[in-house]
């Protein structure tokens, strides 16, 4: 065991797969000989050859199409899109082509695409540097869509996501690179105390389709993911109420066991997320529980989520979900 | 470390730049490129015969800073010092607002340090009724066109006179009075919108161009070639600038382009293409005009490249350090823009030490007294920044009611 942030647990994860499978190749714009703008991929490029470790050009589309076309002939790339903002000029490559090639080529062709990207706010990134676009792809057939909250998941997951024959887009709460984030801006904690700061040196997967329970409770099930996971936390504490806190981990395919089972116990249900509200993540949660769970429900399900409106920069603390309003959205179940 | 891998020990080429931290860059003394090397082509030319131009460097000013050859432009001597001030007024702006980012009175900054010259000459060179479509290296052309720096600054700390409301980081200015169009940070995307600009200009029958500016890291993306795509099918009066200063954060143009110059690209579509020193103003004043005068010809783009370096970090997020060696602009032979033209005004006796200290003091007292107004208005620490409310407004024209019943949960 070592302490880690999740920027040493990414990079830990990455560095053990270029280990582990001479396919691995890692490229993205400024990953290579500077390590990426968040140096995730720091000290790779040193170790394994810049052949394995490299700095692409600057254009998301011809990021995923070179992957697309590595990942078809053999190798296992894993490549990173500088800020999940910047994913859409590489859209086309992922929902038409990378979703798509195995089941239109019959299963004669699949390509093991791993999309690794920094999104979330908190870091006064305004419009651009701030978007968390995981329902842009948990709408797209054909794609795994996994969302880290913790150093140790980080590294876990990514292995899994690495290791999977189907292509991934792996986000990262990049506000919670160096220690979780509670609602508050002014508390800035590290992941040294953290205990999933504490993260094997060794090689581990998470399983993709496995949710994590955060916390036990028994009046209610807040499901969130991403930096929103350690939110609700707090939202859950300011509440008062016992609230199971579910870590969805992986969004597609997500853990309908965990979560059927959790919300039967409680009756009570909150999704989080800090993307807009329409067509969000959460509203296809929401509809999933309540085909499942109906008959055990005992208030509306709630929905905590951003604004349906572009993320803003000065007033970036009224935007996301606080842990003010994930405690009021917790309260409300109670009243039913 | 394979620091400087070649094709043989790669199994593909892997494009490195010419010097890491450590290394004593050279870049062999001075430019081999001199003023009169190149003509200036009439601007009904054809694009074949800017075949020399795309590869060579258009100058004005030579080593000495002495002006000479064919484009020489012909700019009074009046414009030439307003150019000098507006350089130095965005230096002086720029290190004020620096040191606002470094002591945590701005959340991000973005200088153009070493690239002043390009904005304000270019930004001179064209008419007032042009359109403007910036990336965020080019803020300098709202000094040209008189933009208040109060409200410039308003925008950068995002307060309440933020005449985008606190939406956008800063340097994400938005002028229409200036029609300087509002800068995003997607990179690459104004280009191929600025062709669509331009054609509307024409659609409607306006002497009206649209300039825009896009980085050598930049010109990777598909936006690029769909601009010069377009710009060579439909040739409507766009300028169309590839400003190479060399980086991409921490990417160097090697890795933009496997051989040749960015110009060339522009010849095999069939457009006009010059390669320009982008710290001789009065080279980059020339062939903008050159262009102006073309576009209002009826014959449509000119692409140039603006041939610089990116002096400073990347961004205050930046340390170039890592990267490159630390002293690297300063061996770079393109030298300081600033310098050059301050050279150039003196020799001709236009221009002296103490003017120049003078001019300097102004500046600073200018900038010191907007950035103190601005402040005024709100500072990053404790506001006022626009209310929570802009956060619902002009997502669309009018406020929908599920945006509405959000703004109602919001309460405020
Ligand atoms: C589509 C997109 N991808 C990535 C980024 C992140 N990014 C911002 S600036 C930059 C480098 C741009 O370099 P260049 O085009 O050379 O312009 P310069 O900064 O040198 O002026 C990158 C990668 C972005 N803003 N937009
Ligand atoms: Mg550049």
């Amino acid at each position: 065991m070592a302490k880690m942030n999740m920027i040493a647990a990414l990079n830990s994860a990455i560095d053990l797969q270029l280990q582990r499978d001479e396919n691995v190749v890692v490229f993205g714009e400024d990953v290579g000989y500077f390590g990426g703008v968040f140096r995730v991929t720091a000290g790779l490029q040193e170790k394994h050859g810049a052949h394995r470790v490299f700095d692409a050009p600057l254009a998301e589309g011809g990021i995923a199409a070179v992957a697309f076309g590595m990942g078809l002939n053999g190798l296992r790339p894993v490549m990173e899109i500088q800020f999940a903002d910047y994913i859409f000029p590489a859209y086309d490559q992922i929902v038409n082509e990378m979703a798509k090639l195995r089941h239109r080529s019959g299963g004669e062709f699949w390509t093991p695409v791993t999309i690794r990207t920094p999104a979330g706010g908190g870091i006064k990134g305004g419009h651009h540097h701030s978007q968390s676009p995981e329902a842009q792809f948990t709408h797209t057939p054909g794609l795994k869509v996994v969302y880290c909250s913790t150093p140790y998941n980080a590294k876990g997951l990514l292995a899994s996501a690495i290791e999977c024959n189907d292509p991934v887009v792996f986000f990262e709460p990049k506000r919670c690179y160096r220690g979780p984030f509670y609602g508050d801006p002014h508390n800035v904690p590290t992941w040294n105390s953290h205990p999933d700061g504490e993260v094997p040196e060794e090689h581990y997967t998470i399983p993709l389709e496995q949710a994590r329970i955060v916390r036990q409770g028994a009046a209610c099930t807040v499901i969130a993911w991403g930096t929103m996971v350690h939110v609700a936390e707090e939202g859950i504490r300011q509440s008062g109420v016992d609230a199971e806190l579910i870590d969805l981990q992986t969004l597609v395919p997500w853990d309908r066991d965990t979560v059927v089972e959790s919300v039967r116990k409680t009756g009570r249900c909150v999704i989080v997320h800090e993307a807009p509200k329409t067509s969000g993540f959460g509203a296809e949660m929401s509809a999933s529980i309540q085909e499942r769970c109906f008959w055990h429900l005992e208030a509306p399900i709630q929905r905590v989520t951003g604004w349906d409106t572009p993320f803003p920069h000065s007033t970036e603390w009224d935007y996301l979900p606080s842990p003010g309003r994930i405690a009021e959205a917790i309260s409300r179940t109670q009243e039913a | 470390m394979p620091d400087r891998l070649t094709a043989t020990e790669a199994p593909y080429t892997i494009g490195m730049p010419p010097f890491r931290p450590g290394d004593s860059p050279d870049f062999g003394g001075a430019f081999v490129e001199q003023p009169g090397d190149l003509s200036r082509p009439p601007v009904d030319c054809e694009a074949h015969e800017t075949a020399e131009h795309a590869r060579g460097l258009i100058r004005v000013l030579d080593d000495n800073h002495v002006a000479s050859g064919p484009w020489e432009p012909d700019i009074p001597d009046e414009e030439l010092l307003l150019g000098l001030e507006h350089m130095l007024r965005l230096r002086t702006f720029d290190d004020r607002m620096m040191k606002m980012q470094r002591t945590g009175l701005l959340s991000f900054y973005m200088r153009s340090f070493g690239e002043e010259a390009i904005a304000v000459a270019q930004t001179m060179a064209v008419e007032e009724q042009d359109w403007l479509f910036p990336s965020y290296r080019q803020p300098g052309a709202q000094f040209v066109r008189g933009r208040d720096m109060v409200s410039m600054i308003c925008h950068c700390i995002g307060n309440l006179e933020d005449n985008v409301r606190g939406r956008q980081m800063p340097v994400h200015y938005t002028w229409r009075e200036g029609r300087f169009i509002s800068i995003s940070s997607p990179v690459g995307t104004q280009f191929p919108q600025a062709v669509g600009v331009a054609m509307a200009s024409a659609y409607r029958g306006l002497d009206e161009a649209c300039i825009t500016w896009l980085g050598d890291g930049t010109s990777a993306q598909g936006d690029f070639h769909y601009a010069v795509n377009f710009a060579s099918t439909f040739k409507p009066p766009v300028i169309l600038n590839v400003v190479n200063n060399q980086w991409a954060i921490s990417t160097h143009a090697n890795l933009a382009t496997g051989g040749r110059t960015f110009a060339e690209r522009g010849l095999a579509y069939d457009l006009p293409s010059f390669r320009v020193d982008g710290n001789d103003f009065l080279a980059l004043y020339a062939v903008t005009k050159w262009a102006r005068q073309r576009a209002s010809s009826g014959l449509g783009p000119t692409f140039i490249e603006v041939y610089t370096y990116r002096a400073g970090a990347h961004s205050s997020s930046d340390d170039p350090s890592a990267y490159r060696p630390q002293d690297e602009h300063l061996c770079w032979p393109g030298g300081d823009p600033i310098d050059r033209l301050t050279q150039h005004l003196m020799a001709r006796g236009l221009w002296d030490e103490a003017r120049h200290s003078d001019l300097l003091e102004r500046l600073d007292a200018e900038v010191t007294a907007a950035y103190k107004e601005a402040c005024t208005h709100g500072d990053l620490a404790n506001g006022p920044y626009p209310p929570a409310s802009t956060i619902f407004t002009e997502v669309y024209e009018e406020v929908p009611w599920h945006v509405q019943e959000q703004r109602e949960e919001l309460g405020k």
